[in-house]
């Protein structure tokens, strides 16, 4: 596969989404059906021609081709075949074909399950999608191609950065981005009803399913990066308020609030400009997340002057494709129909009640992972706010958050009392208050306490509207079970989710109440800790393929018994000239012993043991929340046919 | 009949969206409320060492001190089983000694950019409590990258800085292709091919 290939199809790439964003947005103004026609086929042929470029890369990548820059940079001869594949996606240029990659696939799955739509919606949503394709292509084609030449090759590649070769960079990045990218098809949506004039319960039916797959998409994606930094960065931490994980946690907060709010379009045909404007902030925030970041703006301001032809190409690109779309949004949403009433007190009033709290929560992230960076660009002086800032504030607006996500789901529509909702809800109250002071005086933190009292809260709530639905205990159990079983999987779903985020509250609850020491120990001595005595037994070396290992063998033991024998490691990357721990961990997924390994010094060796309880759970939780969205999704009215029979009923 | 029925429901639709005004009203003004109380206390302001010596910050104060690790400052031991890192981090003007409990992160190396959270004790001994090495192996503090070029004593297109220890007796180089062309291979990663 020649290089050049990759590169002429990329050029043809670029070429394909501006025709579709042409043809989709221009045929469908000026109702030319032939040319809106055209637009499925162009997206697939966009898809086609970036997947014929990325599979480029990644055969150059295979085979070592280092007359590639790209290759050059970030690999070399020696790294296993997994890595060479993976990083291809590990670096700035290929991340973002990766990103043009999904993009396409995004226009290509509207165009392939989209045939339902009233044609001029299809185009447009399409159109929309060329369009957004179109500029960040021109941007990897001009200022970020991955395919450009260098002469003569060099023997070998400078090797990537060595945190970078593991496991989960193979899965993580592609997960997250299809998450990142996923939100497009919403903001697509909500531009093509502006540009149409018209919203109602179908287009909500429209876009659910889609903001739905991008949700569980993102779930997964921060999920996987928060358990990579646990397990690879060797700090024992799994959060770290890092400009780079908020930038992922923005978009994710105001993709849950839309999620929820197209629910109220698809049932109650309110709040439908709202909703609009979340579709297009959480896109925006996907954006910025991703491209900001990865030019490094949002880090430093000079890494902008290192290249400033990159810098300001995107920032343009970034302030076309949120601009227009917001200029839209004031012209055409006055004009769009309000929607129906709904007391405050209703299913209606909590999901709102949701969307007020995700949005502030959003708010004071953005502001706190944005702010330093104004205050730099206006006075100079350097800044910066950490997890005390974000604790102070996310904190307090989490808990009436949580107190009303196991109420919500069981009021009813249009018109609810919160007397009835709280009687059926009293013996998961009453459980979550018995476990918070429980926790609370056992381990005399009234916030851990909190915390652990909120967590058994969302999973009985979750599960308290389902025993409602289904009327356990009250009916027999096998009607009880035939009504479980013929309850919509759109209930089950979000019951699930629920359970999911009550799961990892209570394993960031956990983590609280880590510990860790750090101890400089002989091999052959040993120290106790936490219950558990942790023996180094001995320090050896091992040769890696790419790298040498210097490693220590723990071996921890509780009552004289052994419980596990750790092997944490140092590995040396001679070609990058660089170090990088390797922890481990021994999980029984309620508590994580975990040891990363230090400098050694007269002999003796520095170890880093965490105790960490119930850590597991937040990863746990987050794909139990993932699996709750996947649930939904697979509800059969939500399926392709369901809006078509929905729209002939109108019709008729 | 018809008019008194349609003016509750008028009222009541204006009522409606009121309380949902206020509701929005409240989540934006607790989240305000609660951004500056936190930006009041958890404010983390970035300062170079020779900041540290003019300002005297209170002990109290959480800071952020960046500069480099001064060649052949660190020094750690290990007594019994505790572990105690001591070095300083210099801007090139003043070095601010460093005391930290901890394991260091695996970049961190002498004369590099480093940036250490935590406290100034009344001693003049910066207190970390997390130590940061800069994944970029060029970094070093915009200010002292400033002063040192503009000084004439660093050119970042012919290599790799100086060491931190040199800085303040550095004299300004005469440029002769033999000086030039170890600094351009020291620097391999960043030349071109």
């Amino acid at each position: 596969m020649n290089p050049e290939l990759g590169h002429f199809a990329l050029a043809l790439a670029v070429c394909l989404a501006a025709a579709q964003g042409i043809f989709g947005l221009m045929g469908a103004q000026a109702r030319r059906e032939p040319l809106m026609a055209a637009t499925p086929a162009l997206a697939v042929g966009q898809l086609i021609a970036l997947g014929t470029a990325f599979f480029t890369l990644i055969w150059c990548n295979v085979v070592s081709d280092f007359s590639v820059l790209n290759v050059v940079q970030n690999s070399q001869a020696a790294k296993p075949l997994l890595y060479k594949i993976t990083g291809t996606w590990g670096n700035h240029e290929g991340s973002i074909l990766l990103w043009c990659f999904i993009l396409a696939l995004c226009g290509a799955a509207v165009a392939a399950f989209g045939q339902d739509l009233p044609s001029s919606l299809r185009a447009r949503v399409i159109g929309v999608l060329g369009a957004t394709s179109a500029g960040f292509l021109l941007f990897a084609l001009t200022e970020s191609n991955p395919f450009l030449r260098v002469w003569p090759p060099p023997p070998d590649g400078q090797g990537m950065n060595p945190l970078l070769e593991d496991p989960g960079l193979a899965l993580h990045p592609p997960i997250l981005y299809a998450g990142y990218v996923g939100f497009a098809i919403p903001f697509a949506f909500g531009v093509a009803a502006l540009i149409e004039g018209r919203i109602d319960a179908l287009w909500g039916r429209w876009v659910r399913p889609w903001a739905l797959g991008a949700w569980c998409f993102l779930t997964g994606g921060i999920a996987l990066g928060s358990w990579w930094a646990y397990y690879e960065l060797g700090w024992g931490g799994f959060w770290f308020w890092d400009p780079v994980e908020n930038a992922s946690l923005l978009p994710w907060l105001t993709g849950t609030a839309l999620v929820h709010s197209a629910i109220v379009v698809e049932k109650r045909e309110a709040l439908k400009v709202w909703t609009v404007l979340l579709a297009i902030a959480t896109f925006s925030l996907s954006l910025s997340g991703t491209f900001l970041v990865r030019s490094g703006i949002l880090n430093s301001v000079h890494a902008f002057a290192n290249d400033p032809a990159r810098g300001i190409f995107i920032l343009a690109l970034l302030g076309l494709v949120i601009g227009s779309a917001l200029v839209l949004f004031a012209l055409r949403a006055p004009a769009l129909a309000p929607g129906g009433l709904f007391s405050p007190i209703s299913r209606e009033g909590a999901l709102v009640f949701n969307n007020i709290m995700l949005c502030a929560i959003a708010a004071v992230v953005f502001t706190g992972t944005t702010y330093p960076m104004f205050v730099n660009l206006l006075t100079g002086e350097q800044i910066s706010v950490g997890k005390p800032f974000f604790d102070a504030t996310v904190l307090p607006l989490t808990i009436p958050l949580f107190a009303a996500m196991s109420v919500g789901p069981m009021l009813p529509w249009k018109r609810a009392a919160l007397g009835p909702v709280l009687q059926r809800l009293w013996w998961a109250a009453l459980a979550a208050l018995c476990v918070g002071f429980l926790v609370g005086f056992g381990v005399r933190d009234g916030l851990v306490g909190l915390a652990f009292g909120g967590a058994v809260w969302l999973a009985l709530g979750a599960f308290a509207d389902i025993v409602e639905r289904v009327r356990l205990f009250r009916l027999p159990l096998r009607e009880s079970l035939a009504r479980a079983a013929g309850l919509p999987r759109a209930a089950w779903g979000a019951t699930v989710a629920h359970l999911g985020m009550g799961i990892t509250v209570a394993g960031i609850a956990g983590m609280a109440l880590a510990t860790h020491v750090i101890v400089a120990l002989h091999p052959g001595e040993g120290v106790d800790f936490a219950g558990y005595h942790w023996q180094l037994e001995r320090l050896y070396d091992a040769p890696g393929p790419n790298y040498t290992a210097r490693v220590a063998e723990i071996a921890v033991e509780k009552d004289g018994r052994r419980v596990a024998l750790l092997t944490p490691s140092r590995r040396s990357y001679p070609v990058q000239r660089n170090t990088v721990t390797d922890t481990a961990i021994r999980t029984n997924l309620f508590r994580d012993l975990y040891a990363a390994v230090g400098e050694e010094q007269n002999g003796k060796v520095v170890l880093r043991l965490h105790r960490n309880p119930l850590v597991p759970w937040i990863w746990l939780g987050a794909l139990v929340m993932a699996a709750g969205g996947a649930l939904s999704l697979s509800d059969r009215r939500l399926r392709v046919g369901a809006p078509l029979k929905a729209a002939a009923m109108a019709k008729a | 009949m018809a008019i008194k029925r349609g003016v509750p429901a008028i009222l009541k639709r204006k009522h409606r969206r009121l309380i949902l005004l206020l509701a929005c009203g409240l989540g934006l003004g607790s989240a305000t409320a609660l951004v500056l109380s936190a930006f009041r206390q958890n404010l983390v302001f970035f300062v170079l060492p020779s900041d540290l010596a003019a300002q005297h910050p209170s002990p109290e104060r959480t800071l952020r001190l960046g500069g480099l690790v001064e060649t052949g400052s660190v020094h750690r031991s290990t007594k019994g089983k505790e572990v105690d890192v001591r070095f300083r981090i210099t801007d090139g003007h003043t070095a601010v000694p460093v005391t930290f409990n901890g394991v260091l992160p695996d970049l961190f190396r002498e004369g590099q950019g480093v940036v250490a959270l935590g406290t100034l004790g009344a001693d003049g001994t910066f207190h970390a409590s997390e130590v940061l090495a800069k994944h970029d192996e060029t970094y070093m503090p915009k200010d002292v990258a400033e002063a040192l070029k503009r000084k004439g004593l660093w050119n970042p297109a012919k290599g790799p800085p100086p060491p931190a220890s040199t800085w303040n007796t550095l004299t300004v180089p005469v440029t002769t292709p033999a000086a030039a062309a170890p600094a351009a291979s020291a620097g391999g990663r960043q030349t071109g091919y």
